[in-house]
Order: structure tokens, then C-alpha cells, then sequence
């Protein structure tokens, strides 16, 4: 409680200022260090955009936010609070591969969280998740189980899912990766008007790299479980400093 | 002296049928009995706690190692020197659903084991109460996957009920073995207590098997 804790920063507080932030954060896996003392921060209501070559630790980071993975040293702090479960409520996050649940239809994909997590009644929950199912083109969808649909529709509904949470941060984890190349641009198009039309933040790791240069507003490049460069997208994928950066560039144009 | 005689197979059909209802009923009962303690034994080897993980373990473990023929008389024979006194039937039926239940534990866990993670990463990114993810998200996937293998544990049970002849109960093989001491005739009421064993554990397990495909697609 807010009062108990007078220092504590509220969301109010913090509106506009950051909102993720990682403090020297250290992920290993056996003898490999994923994360080596990363630091790094995300304002409110701004893009970011991971990127950099396979394994280089980006995907951890997201995995880390949403407490899939416990960081092995430092630690990490959403809207100015230690990550928990509790805290863990203002993130949604979009896979690789959906992960929708196939033994729910498509309605209750997006309603079963928001009425068994935030307690919306039934009929709130429906009007919520028709209208961003709405939003993402499936209206029409709603009865279908999830794998009578493309994998371009999978995901739209993934996204949909996530967003009627109403998180803070959005995940989105390669969210095209899987996809036919046919299927991407309806993805991304759902993703570029949401990134447009709301607030959210989103922390984006892809390797779509014209999709991260038209909503990214920072990109940060990774390499070995460091950020090696950050910047604007201009900056980034016009001007790199970094060799490596470069060279990461070229290979994947 | 005629190998077969139709009127004597006439004569203890009915004797032989209200034995197959006996079979059915604690077949289905042993049944309800082995899925409701498997999934309780499979969920109970799944917590973190290791006290709860280990006694039930133990005691899976024995169960399923040691004949169910040895179960029941334990139940039926030792069990009232406790005070503990069950009729014949009720008796059998926790001896066949208990057994099973070794079984169908090891079935949840092959089902709950082929979901795949990514189900319960997405339950965690909507931060569904662990309780719902099992109910809602889990369960059902792996239940429905499990559905066939369970379907065959019945039938393995079904072909069982004989042993409950054992401890009295009047179940078929009973029957047949009473009907024969009366006329010392034993041909034909074990032959049709076989041939109603094949009647029905046969095409049940060809509907599993149909079950089988379809699920898996």
C-alpha cells in the first residue's frame, strides 16, 4: 500500500518517465552469460525495438519481464516497482508461436483472463474482446477455434488477447517469426495502428527491421548480452556507429 | 452325452446377465473411482512440496507393484480385523478403482507432460491463477489427448471384475461358477461368460481406437 510506503513511486508519479528499467541484470544459462549487467530503461508510452543476431539475448529480456526467467543477479523494476506477480498484471506479452489456448474458441481466448484476472463480469469482458477483436480484422472470427484460423489470424487474435488486459507495456516477441511471408504485413499493419493510436509501450524484439524503423522511436542493438549501440531508428539504420552494428545490418537486408 | 446343450445355456442366461450388470457396475464405478485418484495423484506428484510428492509416490509405486488379487483380499479379509467392513461389491470397486488409479495417474502425466509449454507461458503472461490454468487451459488439453489411453485402462479393468469373484461378489464369473456346482455343468455358462466378455471389450476397444485417430488429428 502506497501509504505504508511513503517513497514509493506511484504510477502517476512516473507518467511519462520510465517505466521498464533494468539495473545491471545478469542472466546465465549453465555456463553461458545471456545478460551481462544490463542496464537499460523504457519511458512510458514510447517504442523500443531489440535487435541484433540470434542469441545475443534479446528474447531473455522479454522472457525476464514477464517472469518466465529469474534474473541471477541485479534486478529489474516496472513502473518503479520490483517485478512480481502483481506487478507482472501491467505486462502482456505476444509469441512466437501465438500460444493460444486451442481448447477455447476465439471469444473466450481474449475474454478468459480479463474475467478471471481483473473480475470483469462476463458481459463487459465480451464487449471488450469483440471490439479488439474488431480492431485486429476477426470479427467475424469469434465462434472459430483457434486452429481453424491462419497463423497471421492466430497471432491478430494473440494480439488481441494481450491488449484486453489493458497492460502498460506490450511484449512482442518475434510475433512474425512463424508466420508465412503472406501473413506478416496484416501483423504488422494491426501493430503499426496500434503502436499509432494508443499509449502503450512496447518492447519489441524482431527481425523486421522496416517494421522497427517505422515504430520504433530507440532501438537498441545487442551483441553477446550487452547493448552495444542505441539510438533512434534514423540513427541506428542510417548512420551505425558500431562495426558489429553494421555488419548486423547487412546480413539482414 | 451332448457337448452343448442350448436349454441348460437358456436356463443360466438370465443368472449370467444379472452377472454382467454386476461386472458393468463396478466396472463403471472402478472407473469414476481410478480417474478421480489418478488425476489426484498425478496433480499430488507434480507440487513442489516434497512431502507431499514422496508419500504419494510411495504408495503409487506400491500399489502398482504389488497383484491386485492380494489387494482385494487385503481389503475384504484384513481390513475388517480394523472395523473397517464394506460389502463384497463396494469392496471391489475401491480394490479396482484404487489399482487403476496407478495407471491412470501415469496416463495425466503423459497427457499433462504433452502440453506444450508455450500453454502455460501464455496462461502466465495473462497471469491466470495457477488454480484456473490447470482447470482451464491445461487439464482440458491434456485430458482430451489422454482420453483413449484412459478408455483402454477400462476395458483392462473390465476384463479384471472376474477377480471380485474372489470375495464373493456376484459378479458373471460367479454366476457361471455357482450355476455350474448346482448341475456340474461348467461348458456352457464359462463359455458365454467369455463370449459376453468378447460381445463387449471388443468393440469398445475398436471405438477407442476410432477415438484414437480422431483425436489425433
Amino acid at each position: 500500500m502506497a501509504t505504508d510506503i511513503p517513497h514509493q513511486t506511484t504510477s502517476e508519479t512516473t507518467a511519462g518517465g520510465e517505466l521498464v528499467r533494468f539495473e545491471k541484470v545478469t542472466k546465465r544459462f549453465g555456463a553461458t552469460t545471456v545478460l551481462d549487467r544490463l542496464d537499460f530503461t523504457v519511458s512510458q508510452g514510447k517504442h523500443v525495438t531489440l535487435i541484433g543476431p540470434s542469441g545475443s539475448g534479446k528474447t531473455t529480456i522479454l522472457r525476464l519481464l514477464m517472469t518466465l526467467l529469474t534474473p541471477d543477479d541485479g534486478r529489474i523494476l516496472v513502473d518503479g516497482q520490483p517485478l512480481d506477480a502483481e506487478v507482472r498484471k501491467k505486462i502482456g506479452m505476444v509469441f512466437q508461436q501465438f500460444n493460444l489456448f486451442p481448447n477455447m474458441r476465439v471469444l473466450r481466448n481474449v475474454t478468459e483472463a480479463p474475467v478471471h484476472v481483473l473480475g470483469l463480469s462476463k458481459d463487459e469482458a465480451v464487449e471488450r474482446a469483440k471490439g479488439l477483436l474488431e480492431m485486429v480484422g476477426l470479427g467475424g472470427k469469434l465462434d472459430a477455434y483457434p486452429t481453424q484460423l491462419s497463423g497471421g489470424q492466430q497471432q491478430r487474435v494473440a494480439i488481441a488477447r494481450a491488449l484486453a488486459m489493458r497492460p502498460q507495456v506490450l511484449l512482442l516477441d518475434e510475433v512474425t517469426s512463424a508466420l508465412d511471408p503472406e501473413l506478416v504485413a496484416g501483423v504488422l499493419d494491426v501493430l503499426r495502428d496500434i503502436a499509432r493510436s494508443t499509449d502503450i509501450t512496447m518492447l519489441c524484439v524482431t527481425h523486421e527491421m522496416n517494421f522497427a524503423r517505422d515504430i520504433s522511436d530507440r532501438v537498441l542493438m545487442f551483441d553477446e548480452g550487452r547493448v552495444i549501440e542505441s539510438g533512434p531508428p534514423e540513427q541506428i539504420f542510417g548512420a551505425p556507429e558500431h562495426e558489429r552494428t553494421r555488419e548486423f545490418l547487412s546480413a539482414v537486408h | 452325452m451332448k457337448t452343448w446343450d442350448w436349454s441348460y445355456t437358456g436356463h443360466v442366461l438370465p443368472d449370467l446377465l444379472r452377472g454382467l450388470l454386476v461386472t458393468l457396475e463396478a466396472t463403471a464405478l472402478g472407473s469414476v473411482l481410478a480417474f478421480l485418484l489418478g488425476l489426484v495423484w498425478a496433480l499430488a506428484l507434480r507440487t513442489p512440496t516434497r512431502w507431499v510428492r514422496w508419500p504419494v509416490g510411495a504408495v503409487v509405486e506400491f500399489i502398482r507393484n504389488t497383484p491386485l488379487l492380494v489387494q482385494l483380499f487385503f481389503l475384504f479379509y484384513v481390513l475388517p480385523t480394523a472395523g473397517i467392513t464394506f460389502s463384497p461389491l463396494t469392496t471391489g470397486v475401491i480394490g479396482l478403482g484404487l489399482h487403476y488409479s496407478t495407471y491412470t495417474a501415469e496416463v495425466y502425466r503423459a497427457g499433462i507432460d504433452g502440453v506444450p509449454v508455450g500453454q502455460w507461458e501464455a496462461a502466465t503472461a495473462l497471469s491466470l491463477p495457477r488454480r484456473r490454468t490447470w482447470i482451464a487451459v491445461i487439464l482440458p488439453q491434456a485430458i482430451r489427448r489422454v482420453v483413449p489411453a484412459l478408455g483402454n485402462y477400462v476395458i483392462a479393468m473390465f476384463k479384471d471384475t472376474p477377480m471380485l469373484a474372489a470375495i464373493t461378489v456376484l459378479d458373471m464369473l460367479k454366476q457361471a461358477e455357482e450355476a455350474g456346482a448346482e448341475s456340474f455343468r461348467y461348458t456352457e455358462p464359462i463359455t458365454v461368460v467369455g463370449l459376453l466378455f468378447v460381445l463387449i471389450a471388443y468393440p469398445t476397444s475398436l471405438l477407442m481406437r476410432a477415438l484414437e485417430r480422431r483425436l489425433g488429428n
